[in-house]
């Protein structure tokens, strides 16, 4: 892993924390929204909170995307759940929602599962490119994955 | 609404969002890494590759479907229940999905960051 890879994932974090407190933020000034005043959504759009929430969202989508190009799902998803810790830390400090024992709870429940990935390597070979690579003209792709899998490691 | 019929929403909200999720991380390899991609061609090519993506559109169509169906969904059963509930099973869902449709090698250690997570999720959204 490298120092661009981990701002990548520190940027998916922050950025989808951040832009789901801003919406947050934003929509506390409109009230329920139901089927009788759903307009109301249109007017959000306009919402200064709303529109920040929004730009920090997409770019939350393309770190996202970015980190889902060289490393796996089942690495990705682990590894950016801190960002609903930091979703309860920041609604808690900022919007001042409460934060209960089991919201302590889970956050300590996620911190620990992203240790457990972020020890490991990022992206590892298919499965079946561990057979593959015993055999002579092995897909190239699967030989690159493997090498990167070791690098990584 | 029965309990049935929201376990039903909340069935085809971790279904709907597991697939998105794998269409897309599928669509992206294929792609390859996009910070190599924008240094050698620009931003302009990164996007021009991921738009033109068949699988990467059919994974937003697919997200789309989940966030409908989450709204839908909510207007059954209560929060407390369908957020939790939908986002701790999309991430067991999603450890599942990766090993039979990505063919990723979801290790011990990676099944219990999904295990933990999931519960965690749980606890925080609930």
């Amino acid at each position: 892993m490298t120092v661009r890879k981990y701002l990548i994932l520190l940027a998916v974090v922050v950025f989808g924390s951040s832009g789901n407190v801003c919406l947050g933020r934003g929509m506390r000034d409109f009230g329920p929204v139901n089927s009788s005043n759903w307009t109301r959504l249109l007017i959000a759009l306009l919402n200064p909170w709303v529109l920040v929430g929004i730009g920090l969202l997409l770019l939350f989508f393309c770190s996202y995307l970015s980190a889902l190009s060289w490393a796996d799902l089942t690495y990705v998803l682990p590894a950016t759940a801190f960002g609903y810790v930091l979703t309860a830390l920041l609604a808690s400090r900022l919007l001042h929602e409460n934060v209960t024992v089991a919201h302590w709870l889970g956050i300590a429940l996620i911190t620990a599962g992203v240790g457990f990935v972020a020890t490991g390597p990022s992206l590892t070979a298919p499965v079946e490119s561990c057979a593959a690579t015993k055999h002579p003209g092995a897909h190239s792709r699967e030989l690159v994955l493997t090498k990167n899998a070791r690098s990584d490691a | 609404m029965s309990s049935a019929a929201a376990w039903g929403g909340i069935a085809a909200i971790v279904i709907t969002a597991t697939a998105g999720d794998v269409l897309q991380s599928r669509a992206m390899k294929e792609i390859g890494d996009l910070g190599v991609i924008r240094r050698s061609r620009g931003w302009l090519q990164v996007l021009r590759r991921v738009i033109s993506s068949p699988r990467f559109m059919l994974g937003l169509l697919f997200m789309a479907l989940a966030f409908f169906s989450l709204l839908v969904t909510l207007s059954w059963d209560d929060v407390s229940v369908v957020g939790p509930a939908s986002a701790a099973l999309t991430f067991i869902a999603n450890a599942f999905a990766a090993r039979i449709f990505l063919k990723e090698r979801v290790d011990h250690r990676r099944w219990m960051a999904a295990m933990f997570v999931a519960g965690g999720v749980a606890l925080l959204v609930h």
